[in-house]
């Protein structure tokens, strides 16, 4: 039950030292009622503005601006369908996920291979180019965006997805190079010789012996990538200005700020329901590997 | 050198690398530049006029008041998510008892799941959020205020007061990032020796003790991570600011640098102007780094000689 009472040898011994441990003395109790209370009051400060939102994007407009705490007169579905269609959060929804999703695709393939071969090749240039990439990681954007966006325009990426997706991968490269240097260069180099031995070019040990081996830290690094880029705001609202063209975090901003005026404050909830709900299912069911790779992160 | 080797370096180095130096690199370096232009974006010619942008930026009353607030922000977010993280963390590993082994609290994956929501929810979802939580007359806040009594939150406009907008503001920071910070000091503490903490009881060492005296120095780099990690995220702020108050907040309380800076390039199109204002945002986020390095060098001198 407890490192204590399993450590103690003899069987009577045991016994006491679980008992007194059920038996929980006053100390504990308050501190546990204590801990309890601070953690459950963090819990509603947490939920609850994400649950008024949730329950908000169910009522008329004149419901939200009437009180905030009565609940919906009917299940009222009319909220979503005009933030998805009439704000134009389903265009940029999809916008999102080609966007999110090509970059992520890329952004872990060209990281992976650049951290392999800092990690596990010697050659001139090597500190160098890892020295530049924790550059690149230290800096603000905000340094680079100016330039960044006349870059675009001078390539005619501006306002576009592939721009978006390019400049996407670039500033996630550096992250996805780190943690992933450290995975490769724990492999044992005997596999990599192995694989020389039986023929296998530097291409094939990469994608059919290294790769797979470092899959543990390839996910832990996806969906580090994944939330960054789906939370992304910056580089889309300097460099992506055409609506048809939004993501989603900047759909939001602009269906705010025009809520403001127009008041269709029903639609803007149910648009925050839609942005974080898919996430945050994915986020459940998958939290136990989440957790785990903050603490892998850490560790390195 | 064979060809498969030579087009495996070419492609695995040469690509990344490619697009890592246009679109990162070179960018951070013609900001350089630029900042000592008058460059206006879209007429071809400007004028190098070296450090004038600077000398101008030192009497821009409305730049400073941003750098001002930047700094506050760097200074009080992170010691509020670092002190707030570090409770919660403590509380759901080792505050189960004081007596027998170290466990954890009961239900404390229920606590760590829902304080790590908010790190799911992009941060410009956030920031909309609580501005329809501090909304003066539909909000949540002054509607949970006014039904326990506070008649004067009626419509009391959290965002819209200098005493309580860049409070709030911080709030919100606070509440996104405390989560995820939980959970990485949780995994940190697991990662010290039970027999440790046993030690620490046996010698009588209370609960708030524990904490300072053998948690706080043992995971000592992982705090002065998320210290760094968080200062670079409240020197941008960027996002929050924007969705809580776009135009900088009442007489720019709440104004930060990276929102000045956005206004002057992409609002006015004073793009020399704009990115001095991203070098000095850059010479502030390395002296913040070199700050915390620095802090904790010296606190970690004084912790080593008495720790175990």
């Amino acid at each position: 039950m407890t490192a204590e009472a399993t450590t103690a040898t003899a069987g009577g011994r045991e016994q006491v030292a679980a008992e007194t441990v059920g038996r929980t003395n006053p100390g504990d109790r308050r501190a546990a009622v204590i801990s309890h209370i601070v953690l459950v009051l963090w819990s509603i400060v947490v939920l609850l503005p994400l649950l008024w939102a949730f329950v908000s994007s169910f009522k008329t407009t004149n419901e939200i601006l009437g009180s905030p705490f009565t609940l919906p007169a009917s299940l009222n579905f009319a909220n979503y369908s005009s933030a998805w269609d009439t704000a134009g959060i389903g265009t940029s929804f999809f916008n999102t996920v080609v966007v999110v999703g090509c970059s992520l695709v890329l952004v872990m393939v060209l990281g992976a291979m650049c951290a392999y071969v800092l990690a596990r090749f010697q050659f001139w240039g090597n500190r160098a180019i890892y020295y530049l990439m924790l550059a690149g990681l230290t800096f603000p954007v905000f340094l680079a965006i100016v330039p960044l966006f006349f870059i675009l325009r001078s390539l005619n990426l501006l306002n576009t997805l592939q721009g978006l997706i390019t400049v996407y991968v670039a500033f996630a490269l550096p992250f996805t190079v780190f943690f992933l240097f450290a995975f490769f260069k724990a492999l044992p180099e005997e596999i990599y010789e192995a694989a020389q031995l039986d023929g296998a070019g530097e291409w094939r040990t990469f994608f059919q012996v290294m790769l797979p081996m470092a899959r543990p830290g390839m996910a832990s690094v996806a969906i580090f990538n994944f939330l960054g880029l789906w939370n992304q705001f910056l580089l889309p609202v300097a460099l992506n200005t055409d609506p048809a063209k939004y993501v989603l975090s900047q759909g939001m901003a602009s269906f705010a700020s025009q809520a403001g005026y127009s008041v269709d404050y029903g639609a803007l909830f149910a648009a925050v329901v839609i942005t974080v709900l898919p996430v945050l299912i994915v986020y459940v069911i998958f939290q136990r590997q989440l957790q785990g790779s903050v603490a892998q992160g850490t560790s390195r | 050198m064979t060809f498969d080797r030579i087009s495996f370096m070419v492609v695995f180095l040469g690509v990344p690398l490619a697009l890592f130096l246009v679109f990162v690199i070179s960018p951070f370096l013609q900001a350089l530049y630029y900042a000592m232009t008058d460059w206006t974006g879209f007429s071809p010619n400007f004028n190098f006029v070296g450090f004038d942008n600077y000398v101008k930026l030192a009497q821009d009353d409305i730049f400073r008041r941003s750098v001002f607030n930047s700094v506050l922000l760097a200074v009080v977010v992170p010691f509020a998510t670092i002190v707030i993280a570090l409770l919660f963390a403590s509380l759901v590993t080792v505050a189960g008892g004081a007596s027998g082994g170290i466990r954890g609290l009961k239900g404390s994956s229920f606590y760590r799941i829902v304080s790590f929501f908010p790190y799911t929810v992009p941060a410009i979802v956030i920031g909309i959020i609580w501005a329809q939580v501090y909304d003066p007359q539909a909000g949540l806040l002054n509607g949970i205020l006014t039904a326990v009594g506070l008649e004067r939150f009626k419509s009391f406009a959290w965002l819209g007061e200098v005493a309580t907008a860049m409070p709030a503001s911080m709030f919100v920071m606070v509440w996104a990032l405390v989560g995820f910070y939980t959970v990485l000091f949780v995994a940190a503490i697991k990662g010290v020796p039970a027999e440790i903490y046993e030690a620490a009881r046996l010698d009588g060492a209370g609960r708030i003790r524990t904490i300072w005296s053998v948690t706080l120095p043992l995971i000592r780099d992982n705090v002065q991570t998320a210290w760094i990690y968080l200062g670079i995220a409240a020197l941008d702020a960027f996002v929050w600011m924007q969705a809580l108050n776009p135009f900088g907040g009442p007489n720019n309380s709440t104004l930060v640098m990276p929102q000045e800076l956005f206004n002057t390039a992409f609002g006015k199109g004073q793009f020399g102007y704009a990115t001095a204002m991203g070098v000095v945002l850059a010479i502030v986020t390395l002296l913040f780094a070199a700050a915390v390095f620095l802090g904790f060098r010296l606190a970690g001198g004084r912790d080593s000689g008495s720790r175990l």
